[in-house]
C-alpha cells in the first residue's frame, strides 16, 4: 500500500512548519534581484532610445522631440533586455511585479531638460 | 471479435496537460489502432525569427514551452553561437548546465506528479509538487523567474551565482534528494503501481530504433544515448556520465529511468558546482551571421533529444530557425505502444510518454 510508505513523510508534515503561506494574509516578500517591473530613473534618462530598439516586445516608446518615455507594463516580458542596454543605468529592475488591473494602461513620464 | 468502434480522446481530458486529440480504434475494450491528431496550440513561432533579430528571438525561443524554457534558450543560443563562431566563457557554459539540470529536475518532478495523480494517488502528487516547488525556488532567487527564465543570452549568461549561491543550491538539493528518494521508494515498489505499469504499452529496442525515439522513451526500450554523453560545453567536464537504461521497455521502464535521471542530475548538479571556473559570464557579440551561413545543434531536453537548425542570411534577422522536438520523434512510437492495449491503459500509456503539445507544434 502506497500511502503507508509515504506515511513517515506525511506524518512528519504535520509537526513541521507548512510548506505554504495563508495567502493573502500573508505574501512572500520577493528575491532582490526578482524580475517585476522596468522602473526609469528619468532626471538620468539621455532619451537615447537604446532600451526601445533592443525590446523584443516592443513595449517601450521613446519620443526625444517631446521628451516623453513610455513602458506598456501589460506588454512587458520582464527581459531586462533595457536595463542591460541602456548606457546611462537609469534604467532598473525592480522586484515588486506590476499589479493585475481592471484595463490595460501605459505608464508615460515625462524627461526632464538636463 | 467485436464491433471497431472510434472512441475520441482530448483535446481536453483530464489527464492530459496539453490538447492532445486520439481517435482510438477500439473493439471490446482493446485498443486495434490510434490516430493523433495535433494541432490546437500552432502559434507560428519559427516563423517570428523573420521579424525580430537574433538576441531578440531568444526570448520567443523560451516560450515555445514553459517546461523546457531553459532548454530550448540554451538550444538555441548554442545554434547561434556555432553560427557566429563564438567561443563561450567555462564560466557561462558551467551555470548554464546547471540551470539547465535543474530545469529537468523540475519537469520529471512535475511530470511524476502528474502521474501519480493520474494513479488516483494524491498524496504523492502533493508531496511531488511541494518539492518541485523548491526548484523553482533556485530559479527564482538566482535569475528572478520561476518558469521563464530569460537567463541565457547569445554569448553567455546574464547572471552571475557567486559561491554562497552554489553552495546554497546544493544545500536546498540535499534536502530534495532525501525527501526525493523516499518517493521514489513509493514509486518503484508500490503494488498498485506496479500493477498499472508493468507489461503496459511495451516497445521493443527494434522498434524504438525504427520509429526513431528519443529521450527517455527510447532508453526504457535499452537504448543508450542520450546527448549529454556527447560532452558538449560543462557536460565534457563531468567525471563520469552514462545514460539510465532500463531493458523492458514498458511503462513501469519509463517511470524507474525517469525517477533515477532526476538522482543523475542532482549529482550533476554537484560536481559542477564545485567545480565552476572563475572568469566572465560572457562574450561581446558583435555583427550578424553571414549570408548563407548554416548550423545545426542538438540538446538533451528532459524529453529528449531536440534538433536545432539555423541559417543566416547576412542582416540581424536570421533566414530560417527550425526545431525538431523530442514529442514529434516520439509521436509515432505512442501509436505503436497503444495498439494492443486496454482501453484503460490508455492514460498511463500517454502520460508515461510525457508527450509536451507546444514543444511539438511551436
Amino acid at each position: 500500500m502506497g500511502s503507508f510508505k509515504l506515511g513517515g513523510m506525511t506524518f512528519g508534515s504535520l509537526f513541521k512548519k507548512p510548506e505554504t503561506l495563508l495567502y493573502p494574509a500573508q505574501t512572500k516578500a520577493p528575491y532582490p534581484q526578482q524580475k517585476g517591473h522596468v522602473e526609469n530613473d528619468v532626471d538620468e534618462c539621455i532619451l537615447c532610445g537604446m532600451c526601445q530598439r533592443v525590446c523584443p516586445c516592443h513595449c517601450i516608446t521613446v519620443e526625444k522631440k517631446e521628451r516623453r518615455w513610455g513602458i506598456d507594463p501589460f506588454s512587458c516580458i520582464q527581459c531586462g533586455s533595457c536595463v542591460r542596454a541602456c548606457p546611462t543605468s537609469c534604467l532598473s529592475m525592480q522586484p515588486q511585479c506590476t499589479a493585475a488591473a481592471p484595463a490595460k494602461s501605459c505608464i508615460d513620464r515625462e524627461v526632464p531638460e538636463r | 471479435m467485436g464491433k471497431a468502434t472510434v472512441i475520441p480522446f482530448g483535446p481536453q481530458h483530464p489527464v492530459l496537460p496539453e490538447p492532445l486529440h486520439l481517435d482510438l480504434v477500439v473493439e471490446d475494450e482493446t485498443v486495434v489502432d490510434c490516430i493523433p491528431q495535433i494541432g490546437f496550440v500552432h502559434r507560428g513561432l519559427e516563423k517570428l525569427v523573420e521579424t525580430r533579430d537574433y538576441n531578440q528571438f531568444i526570448y520567443v525561443a523560451e516560450r515555445i514551452c514553459g517546461i523546457c524554457a531553459m532548454g530550448h534558450s540554451l538550444g538555441y543560443a548554442e545554434t547561434v553561437e556555432d553560427l557566429m563562431g563564438i567561443e563561450v566563457p567555462r564560466r557561462a557554459q558551467y551555470l548554464r548546465v546547471i540551470w539547465h539540470e535543474l530545469s529537468r529536475v523540475h519537469s520529471h518532478l512535475l511530470w511524476l506528479g502528474l502521474a501519480a495523480d493520474a494513479f488516483g494517488f494524491e498524496s504523492m502528487f502533493m508531496h511531488c509538487w511541494r518539492l518541485r516547488e523548491r526548484v523553482l525556488d533556485i530559479f527564482e532567487k538566482t535569475t528572478g523567474g520561476r518558469v521563464i527564465l530569460s537567463v541565457v543570452s547569445v554569448g553567455g549568461v546574464v547572471r552571475d551565482m557567486d559561491d554562497a549561491t552554489l553552495k546554497w543550491i546544493c544545500e536546498v538539493l540535499d534536502g530534495i534528494k532525501g525527501e526525493y528518494e523516499q518517493i521514489m521508494r513509493t514509486l518503484l515498489t508500490d503494488t498498485s503501481i506496479k500493477n498499472r505499469t508493468v507489461g503496459v504499452g511495451a516497445i521493443s529496442k527494434e522498434e524504438a530504433i525504427s520509429l526513431s525515439m528519443v529521450g527517455p522513451f527510447a532508453r526504457a526500450s535499452a537504448i543508450s544515448y542520450d546527448v549529454r554523453m556527447l560532452g558538449r560545453g560543462a557536460y565534457g567536464d563531468l567525471s563520469d556520465f552514462q545514460p539510465i537504461t532500463d531493458a523492458q521497455g514498458d511503462c513501469y521502464a519509463r517511470v524507474k529511468v525517469r525517477c533515477l535521471e532526476v538522482l543523475q542530475s542532482i549529482e550533476i548538479i554537484r560536481e559542477l558546482a564545485s567545480k565552476v571556473p572563475e572568469g566572465d559570464i560572457a562574450v561581446k557579440v558583435k555583427g550578424s551571421p553571414a549570408a548563407g551561413a548554416q548550423a545545426s545543434n542538438v540538446l538533451e531536453q528532459p524529453r529528449g533529444e531536440c534538433y536545432y537548425y539555423a541559417r543566416g542570411n547576412g542582416s540581424k534577422f536570421l533566414d530560417r530557425m527550425r526545431m525538431r522536438t523530442p514529442t514529434s520523434q516520439n509521436l509515432a512510437g505512442m501509436t505503436v505502444a497503444l495498439k494492443g492495449c486496454d482501453l484503460a491503459d490508455v492514460n498511463m500509456i500517454i502520460l508515461t510518454i510525457d508527450p509536451c503539445i507546444s514543444c511539438t507544434e511551436r
